[in-house]
Parts: structure tokens; sequence; C-alpha cells
């Protein structure tokens, strides 16, 4: 389809695809600069980075800690743009992060401290200035987690304008209708919640998400697993199940949050997260019944 | 499908799982509140007149009104059961999750009466029951943590952030976005995303639609204000609905209830916490208020664009009262629409005046009522002058649940209305 995406490309060419995820600023910028290298050189097709906001409602803990812990490092939208600047790696780069953080970058909206001047008029907020300066920094996607398709209208243009992928995400409640406009809408890879709930890493793989994909088949966008993916064997199971890609979060946090040597156990991680992806790509066929 | 908006506020956003559960309860809402489908909002009104005890009374507050000189009229809400107007949302809400066929409850509070109204209703119609309280909200609002489990259900704390109502908000929609195939969310005021303001504005709207009929029958006219004090602003909601078409502005007139704009209007106030201090600590991300709609920038949390009080970055700051009920750093969005097009005028009290008043009216009318209503009070005594003759105050709940705070916080001060506290000590 859209064969100026990047994202999409970089899917296609790399296939089966490993998206990781981390928090930016956690524990510091600089930190997350040596972390998203090492992914990259442990294999990420695709890098997900994470600016923080205060109510992360779609988290589970392990992303909530992150998101603490790169607040109180003092991760600001302009810092998390400068790091994305200074970036030299191979996988293209999307930024996950909530809605309210997207409208207020540059609308100019201070809070007013006293009651005097209550009346003034202000900015509206507006999602173009920050997608703007996304694509300034050579970021080639953005990932929204509490805005359906039907609020997105105001980002999907500004992401049109600029060439940015706005991934959507589809959960295993969506359905009819809904997924049609989703999957209409959807650029770069069709984001396929493993399962209800919030983010976090899982022992095994839900079952909901070989029904999810099978609902997917018919749409000619890539699609990619995320919610509970920790390990290479869950990664095969994923793509043998029909999925392009697998999304890997929390398990890479853990790492960052309790390793000696991050950098290191986060490159063999991305490893064994892109075997396990490949050896499903090469399973045979499983016997039809 | 009705609007999601009001202007340019509402609207959903949540997390894609929790889509389909929305265009469920729209369709619920539209089917049973308004259509009253299945008999739903008579079966309503049945319950929260025997069980809730409706209608509340419409009191003349007499020594109040002598001492601003004019007809001070109280709305007893304190008076519903459970001691607040709570009850008429959680009662309307876990019906309609009965009749909608859900099989559990789940519900966040923040002083602890949206909770403990929720635990009731879902005790009295037979539906298990988890509530989500932030820790400091639970060491401080201790008679109702009991009172909910008393009706039998789950109360589990909240240690995230300053453990306030916001992250109790955040954990709720947490274990919705798990549990939405079987569970309902009783959001606790008219926040969040569609369909929840409005249907949450219209199970409380029976306060504003009793006060506005007891006030004609007993003055012989509409009062010259209303006065509510705001949080989320469900009661705030529920008194001013039936009053917003009272005005001789042509946007609010209701032409399709067959009111015209009347030659005067009826002047609402939202009545916010000011806190200890309007200003801001934008290094510590703190608020030290919860004024909201007098203070706050457009923006979106909890699933609806709304005013919120938040950094110039987008950050949602932790906001302050003494009183627990207040303490949230956003509002409804429609009390946003209302306030920004002129129809409400958000006013602000501070911490101290609310104490005041919260010892002023339970010394002169015998009425101890909630501090978040202490903060409607507290705005009559400071602007009684520009108020009018006539003036309908809610008190949206009672204060027994306050009085630890209370006790505390008066010991801090040198209150002009407050009794000599020392003599709890001997």
């Amino acid at each position: 389809m859209s064969t100026d995406s990047e994202i999409e490309r970089a899917i296609h060419e790399n296939h089966p695809a490993l998206i990781t995820y981390l928090t930016a600023g956690d524990p510091s910028l600089e930190e997350t600069k040596a972390y998203v290298e090492a992914l990259d050189r442990g294999g990420a097709d695709l890098i997900e980075l994470g600016l923080p906001f205060s109510e992360p409602i779609a988290e589970g803990p392990t992303i909530q800690a992150a998101i603490n812990r790169a607040l109180e490092a003092g991760t600001t939208p302009e810092r998390f743009f400068e790091l994305v600047d200074d970036l030299e790696v191979e996988a293209p780069l999307l930024v996950m992060t909530y809605y309210n953080m997207i409208l207020q970058y540059g609308s100019g909206a201070e809070p007013r401290p006293t009651e005097s001047d209550a009346t003034e008029s202000r900015n509206r907020p507006d999602p173009e200035p920050f997608v703007e300066r996304a694509a300034e920094a050579g970021l080639a996607g953005i990932i929204v987690p509490d805005l359906p398709a039907e609020e997105a209208g105001p980002l999907r243009t500004a992401c049109d304008d600029h060439g940015l992928d706005l991934v959507f995400i589809v959960a295993p409640t969506t359905n009819g209708e809904r997924l049609d406009r989703i999957m209409s809408r959807a650029s770069g890879f069709a984001y396929v919640q493993a399962r209800l709930g919030t983010t976090g890493a899982r022992a095994d793989v839900s079952s909901a998400t070989h029904d999810s994909l099978a609902r997917l088949e018919e749409y000619d966008v890539p699609k990619a697993v995320g919610f509970g993916v920790s390990e290479g064997e869950h990664a095969r199971e994923i793509v043998e199940a029909g999925a392009d890609g697998v999304i890997v979060g929390s398990a890479l946090i853990d790492i960052v949050a309790e390793s000696e040597t991050p950098v290191a156990d986060l490159e063999a991680k991305a490893r064994e997260l892109k075997g396990g992806a490949e050896r499903g790509a090469n399973a045979p066929e499983p016997e039809q019944p | 499908m009705s609007e999601s908006t009001f202007g340019s506020y509402g609207g959903q956003y949540v997390p894609e799982a929790l889509m389909p559960a929305l265009e469920e309860l729209e369709d619920a809402y539209e089917r049973y509140v308004l259509e009253n489908e299945d008999g739903f909002m008579d079966e309503f009104r049945e319950r929260m007149r025997d069980f809730g005890g409706r209608p509340t009374p419409l009191q003349r507050a007499d020594r109040l009104s002598e001492r601003y000189d004019c007809e001070i009229y109280l709305k007893r809400e304190d008076l519903v059961h459970g001691g607040a107007h709570k009850l008429n949302n959680a009662l309307g809400q876990v019906l309609l999750a009965k009749y909608m066929g859900k099989e559990r409850i789940i519900a966040e509070t923040g002083a602890g009466q949206h909770g403990t109204a929720t635990a009731m209703a879902a005790a009295h119609l037979d539906m298990p029951c988890e509530i989500y309280m932030g820790r400091t909200d639970v060491n401080r609002q201790r008679p109702n943590v009991y009172r909910m489990r008393m009706n039998g259900a789950e109360v589990n704390p909240v240690e995230a952030g300053r453990g306030t109502l916001k992250e109790a908000i955040n954990e709720t929609m947490r274990d919705w976005a798990t549990t939405v195939e079987t569970t309902h969310y009783v959001i606790g005021s008219v926040v969040g995303p569609h369909p929840f303001p409005k249907m949450v504005r219209d199970f409380q709207s029976v306060i504003g639609e009793e006060a506005r009929e007891q006030i004609k029958e007993r003055a012989g006219r509409l009062p010259d204000s209303v006065v509510a004090c705001a949080g989320g602003g469900s009661n705030t909601m529920g008194t001013f609905h039936a009053f917003v078409p009272d005005c001789v502005d042509p946007r609010f007139a209701d032409e399709s209830s067959g009111r015209r704009p009347r030659d005067e209007d009826v002047d609402l106030y939202a009545v916010e916490a000011g806190g200890s201090s309007l200003e801001i600590d934008e290094l510590e991300g703190v608020a030290p208020n919860s004024a909201t709609l007098s203070t706050g920038t457009d923006g979106v949390l909890h699933g609806a664009m709304t005013k919120l009080l938040q950094s110039g970055e987008g950050q949602i700051m932790e906001s302050h009262s003494v009183s627990a009920g207040l303490d949230y750093a956003g509002v409804g969005p429609e009390l946003s629409h209302l306030v920004e097009s002129g129809r409400v005028t958000p006013v602000n009290v501070d911490d101290e005046a609310a104490l005041n008043a919260f010892h002023r009216l339970s010394r002169l009318e015998g009425i101890i009522p909630a501090l978040e209503s202490a903060h409607a009070l507290g705005h009559v005594e400071e602007a009684h002058e520009d108020l009018g003759d006539l003036v309908v105050v809610n008190v949206s709940g009672r204060g027994d649940k306050d009085l630890e705070t209370v006790l505390e916080e008066t010991e801090k001060r040198d209150l002009e209305a407050a009794p000599d506290v020392e003599v709890f000590d001997s």
C-alpha cells in the first residue's frame, strides 16, 4: 500500500520484525541512548520510545514505574526530541505517548497562577506542533494508547502532512465496524493487543492472540502483537500464528531496572527475541485438521 | 447517537479495549435512561424514593438568612441515604449495570462518599463490588472505608502518586481494561469518557429539578443565584442542569421544554477548592488547590477533553484541598463548557474559609455539612452581597466523615467560627 512508509518498509524487509519499547529517560536520557543502540545492534527492526506522561492509564506496573523514574529524572518533551536528534540507529523510531502530551507541546498553555487573569483567552491545544517537531527529529511514527480512531482526526491530518505513520491499537474486544474503521485508518502497522488489560510481561502467550490475528487476516496492513511478550519462544509462537512482528516492552524495562549489565543484556535479549521470531517464520506449515 | 461533546469539551479518549464497552453503555443509556425501556427510570425513581429517601427538603436557613439579610435556602442532599448526593448516581448506574447483564461493579472514590454510595447500591441490588481509593484518602476518610466494608465491598488502597482521587481513577481504569466484558465501572462524577458525563448528570439532575419546583412553591419565583461546590462537578451539574435554561442568553434557553428566556437570569456559581493558595509550584508539579475551572487549561485526562491542572508540558499536577472530595486535577467537560461560554461563574474558597463555614453552619443551623459543601457555604459568606435576595445553596453531603480532618485542621488555625476544640481532649 503506502510504500512511502518507512515503518512498513522496515517490517517487510526484516520480516518477521522485532519491535522494542523503552521509556525514554529511564533512568536517564544518556542511558536510554546506550540502551537503544544496544537493541539496534541486537536486531530490533523498529524501536518505540515512550515519552513519559504522569497518568499512564494503559500501562501495567512495570512501565508505570519506568515512567515515574523518567519523570523523576527530568525527562521533558524537548529533551526527548534532543535524544532522538542524537540517536544514530538503523531501526526507524516511533514515539509512544498519551494524547495530552501531544496536545500541549508548543500550545503555550501555561498554568495561570491567579484568578485575576482567569478570563484571558489562550491557545487551543493542537497536535500539529508536536508532529512537526517529531518529523524534524526523524521519528517515523506515533502510537497513542488513549486515542481511539474516532478521536484521531486532527492527529491523523498532522501525521499525513508531515509524513509520519499513526499506529492504531486493535484490542481483543475490537470487532465488526470498529475493526473496519480502525484498519482503514491504520498506517505503519496494526498494534494487536494480545490480551485485555494493561502492558506487562507474562509467562505465556494469550490464546486471544490467535483469534485476533485470524480476524485481521483480510486487512493489508502489517500486524504486530504486543502485551505480555517476554521470551523468544513467545515470539516464535506469535509469528507462527501469522503475525508480521512482535512487540516487547515490559521484559526490556525489567532488564533496565534490574540488570547490572543492562547494555549487554538488552542486546542479548533482542537477539533471543529476534531469533524466536525467525524460528516462527521458518516453522513448517501446520497440518490442516 | 447522542453528541459526545459539549462545545469543544468531552469526547472519548480511552484505550481501544474500552471503546466497545462505551458503545454498549451508550446504547444502554439511550434505551434505559433516555427512553425508559423496560420501565428502567420508573424503577430507578421508585428505588430513589423508598431506598434513597427522595425527595430531599429545600430548607429555609433562618439564621443564615438573618446574617446575610437575604433569603437563603438549603437543598438538603445530606439527607439522601448514605449522607450525600452520590447515591443518586451510584444507584442509577448499578441498576443500569444490572439491566445490562453485567456481573461485577468497580468504582473509584476520593472522599469515600461515592465508594460508600456504590457499595450501598451494590448491596441493595446484590452485585459484587470493588472500590479503589488512594492511600492518603483511605487514611483521612476511615469511617467511609469501614462503611464500604460493612456493605460487603472490597476496598483496594492505591499507593501511587499522592494517593488521592486521580490515582484511584487510573487504577480503576486499569481494572476495567482487564475485565471490561463482565464489569461495569461506576464513575463517580460527571467526568470520564462519553456517555458518563451526560449519564451521571442525568442521574443527578433530580437535585435541581426538585429544587426548582420547591423554590417556586416556597418563594413564588426562581432564585437569583444557585451555589454548589465543584470537584469533579456531579452535584454542581445535578443542581445546575434544571436552571441552565433560566437565562436571558438565548444559547442556554431550552426551547424544547417550553420554557422561555426569563426577564432575569438565575446566576450559577461553581465553588472550587482554593486550597492554601492559587499559586502553582511548577517545579514540584503541585497545585496547592483544586481550582481547575478558575485556573486550569484545556487538555485530555481520564477520557475527556476538559480543563485541567497541568504543567505547560502536559503533566498533570497533584492538586490539594482540605476536602478530599474536591481534591481532583480535572473537572467535568460540561462544566468546563458552561464556564467557557459564560453560563456558569467559577469562584473559589480557600481551606480556612471552608473550615469557618463548616463550623458556622453547624453552630447556626444545626447542620454539620461535608467539607465539600462548606466551600459552597464559604462563598455565600464571602460574596452574599453579589448573590441577590434569593439564594439556593446545595448542601451536597453531611460532614460526619470529615470530623477527624476538621478537628485536626481546626487545631492548626485560629478560626473565628470554630468552637474551642480543646474540650475534646479532656
